[in-house]
């Protein structure tokens, strides 16, 4: 008797077994992705965590060397441990990452996150229930709040959410390779900058910039704006003025000297230091956006709300904002959006106190705009600004 | 007699049954979760349901008919660059590298210890519009005085040849060293010159090579979008940075996965066509 197999049968039935286990596969997959809600917690545990997971964006916290004073201090005086995390580069990519384990209603081990007020996920994370609701209680020091950030329309009595940091969008220029680049008008059609310049491709962030030297109101957004806006960007791409479009990755392109001048946020340049690349708001107006902490399901409410309220006492902010040189801590460079911080960081770093790129002055924030929240959404304003970025 | 042995006829089950579950998990179930995605209609804020929406399919085809022909363009030139380049290479070291053989392979692979991302970013720097490349091809009049490198298709097919040409190497290079040189030893005295001796000897017996090669590197090539993000500009995007977008940023998740078979699709033809060209023995090496 031989039961020998030949090559040629195992080949066969090798076959076979891969064809047969195809399908099953493919139908199992096919199964309901439906979410399951996950209930809020109602009533508030008002005991610390050991640790607290603060998830937020590179470059955006005071530091000396390698380390955090601001969250070392917390620590001292609560004994809470930070576990302090740079993972969010962009809106969009960390809340494609979030997204999924929030959808099914699992934690995702943060209890803390940042997100930017002109980009839709902020409000998307409240409208879908996926951030849990402030303890007051724990935050006595919201009253430091400053009063433009009381009532935002994506939550409009602050129930979820706090502001971290603000900042302007406006364009940056190198001194060395072109005069001053200070209005819409000269980046997008400048003939001297063709294909030395960058947009972002934060859709908010450059409708507003775009929108404000059509003459047209970035607060309201209207179909006619709209494709005004559209069709200026879309010609300057077709033209090749505009080089690439970018997240805050312009940076070290300007620094190379690559490009003669981008549209760019403040606290960038700011933290650039480099003294031939000048940052302003742009003639006929600039953007503002705030960056915002939120307590995403399943955070420690209490810890984080404990810290929120350490962040928000003036002493705290004004060093976490200017540093300390006599201490060789440096600061965050932003804007606070914490009443008396100014004051007390003068007595740190007088200087950063002077710099209207932090503290910036009253008429710089009258040309400051926020985008339309509604146009956020809008699918159709979307997609298209999604193709021509990717396009 | 146990039972091993009176079911023997098992055993090429067994012996595939890790794979097959490997495949299974990791390739068919996503696989047919994304068929499923792309047919489903709505959007990320009301949600999206399986409506049997083949239109995701045509918009895609009708919005993006620019950046599927892009990716099969500048993968099929980084292919054909790839080729030329490393074929010379890949002789030298199999006939000529005698025991520097291992040393000159690990020439090739030694960039890629270091990661994609960096490799990629490099070139930023390379090309760079103050770079000593564009300097240089300035000086010559290669380039006009405005001219840069950086943000062109030039960089992006450049980029891409240089990331995936070890992908082309290797395949040539064991092709070419089981090749017995009594061959082409014999093939010269039966009076061929060195060219015909490569191009009736040589070159034939290498095939399996190049065709793996260039499967090998086309590919991932046409999917890439790393290459044409940090080094195109909005004008020279592929497929794959639409894909990224459409799943990243605007959340159009149908959209990207109808993209993702499409391409898929476009590859499938494009590897089939192929290998109708040059037969598929040549890829088993059936035929050497």
């Amino acid at each position: 008797m031989t039961d020998e197999l030949t090559r040629r049968q195992l080949l066969e039935r090798a076959a076979m077994g891969g064809a047969a286990i195809t399908f099953p596969g493919i139908l199992a997959a096919c199964g309901s992705s439906g979410s399951k809600a996950s209930e809020g917690t109602t009533s508030v545990e008002q005991k610390l965590a050991k640790t607290l997971n603060f998830s937020n964006w590179t470059l955006y916290m005071d530091t000396k060397g390698k380390t955090f004073p601001s969250l070392e201090a917390f620590q001292k005086k609560t004994g809470v441990h930070v576990n302090y995390v740079e993972d969010i580069n962009d809106n969009a990519s960390f809340f494609a990452k979030i997204q999924g384990p929030l959808s099914r209603g699992q934690s995702i081990d943060r209890d803390i996150v940042v997100l930017t007020d002109n980009d839709r996920y902020l409000s998307l994370m409240i409208k879908k229930g996926w951030a849990e609701k402030l303890d007051k209680s724990a935050i006595p020091n919201i009253k430091n709040l400053v009063d433009v950030q009381k009532h935002p329309n994506f939550d409009p009595n602050r129930d979820y959410s706090l502001p971290w940091q603000s900042g302007m969008t406006g364009i940056a220029y190198n001194d060395t390779l072109t005069d001053p680049v200070l209005s819409v008008d000269d980046l997008l059609e400048g003939p001297k900058l063709k294909g030395k310049i960058t947009v972002l491709n934060s859709m908010g962030d450059a409708m507003t910039l775009v929108m404000l030297s059509n003459g047209d109101d970035p607060t309201k957004v209207t179909d006619k704006t709209w494709n005004a806006a559209y069709s200026r960007i879309k010609k300057a791409v077709d033209n090749k003025q505009i080089r690439q479009f970018t997240g805050n990755d312009y940076a070290p392109i300007l620094a190379r000297g690559d490009l003669m001048a981008a549209m760019s946020w403040s606290g960038d340049i700011a933290q650039l230091g480099n003294k031939h690349i000048h940052w302003n708001v742009p003639e006929a107006g600039g953007a503002l956006w705030t960056d915002n902490m939120l307590i995403p399901k399943g955070g420690n409410v209490y810890t984080a709300s404990v810290y929120m309220n350490y962040v928000y006492d003036p002493k705290v902010q004004g060093l976490m904002e200017a540093g300390d040189p006599k201490r060789k801590i440096k600061g965050i460079y932003y804007i606070p959006p914490v009443k008396g911080a100014g004051e007390a960081a003068k007595q740190y770093d007088p200087a950063v106190a002077k710099n209207t790129l932090i503290f910036p002055t009253a008429s710089m924030l009258s040309k400051v705009k926020i985008f339309d929240s509604k146009a956020l959404n809008n699918q159709k304003y979307l997609e298209q600004w999604g193709n021509l970025v990717s396009g | 007699m146990n039972w091993f042995h009176r079911h023997r006829g098992l055993t090429p089950y067994l012996l595939l049954a890790p794979g097959v579950v490997f495949l299974a998990v990791f390739f068919l179930v996503p696989l047919g979760f994304l068929a499923y995605q792309s047919l489903e209609s709505g959007n990320f804020d009301i949600g999206f349901s399986f409506t049997w929406s083949w239109s995701n399919y045509w918009d895609a085809l009708h919005n993006y008919k620019a950046q599927f022909i892009r990716s099969l363009e500048y993968a099929g030139i980084a292919t054909a660059l790839a080729l030329v380049i490393s074929y010379p290479v890949a002789y030298w070291i199999a006939f000529r590298g005698g025991r520097w053989k291992n040393l000159l392979l690990l020439f090739i692979v030694a960039p890629f210890f270091v990661t994609y991302l960096i490799r990629t970013l490099a070139w930023e720097t390379i090309l760079s519009d103050n770079g000593f490349v564009v300097n240089t091809l300035q000086s010559l009049h290669v380039l006009g005085p405005s001219g840069r490198l950086l943000a062109t298709s030039t960089a992006v097919v450049t980029g891409i040849t240089y990331n995936f040409l070890p992908f082309m190497a290797l395949p040539l290079y064991v092709s070419l060293e089981q090749i017995d040189e009594r061959l082409i030893e014999a093939a010269e005295d039966l009076y061929a010159s060195k060219l015909q001796a490569f191009l009736r000897v040589t070159f034939p017996l290498s095939l399996p090579g190049v065709v793996a090669g260039t499967l090998l590197t086309f590919i991932p090539a046409a999917g890439d979008f790393i290459n044409a993000q940090l080094l195109g500009s909005t004008n020279n995007h592929m497929i794959g940075n639409v894909i990224q977008s459409k799943f990243l940023e605007s959340t159009d998740y149908p959209a990207a996965a109808a993209m993702s078979f499409i391409l898929m699709a476009g590859i499938l033809v494009a590897v089939f066509l192929y290998a109708r060209l040059v037969g598929t023995e040549q890829l088993t090496g059936t035929a050497a």
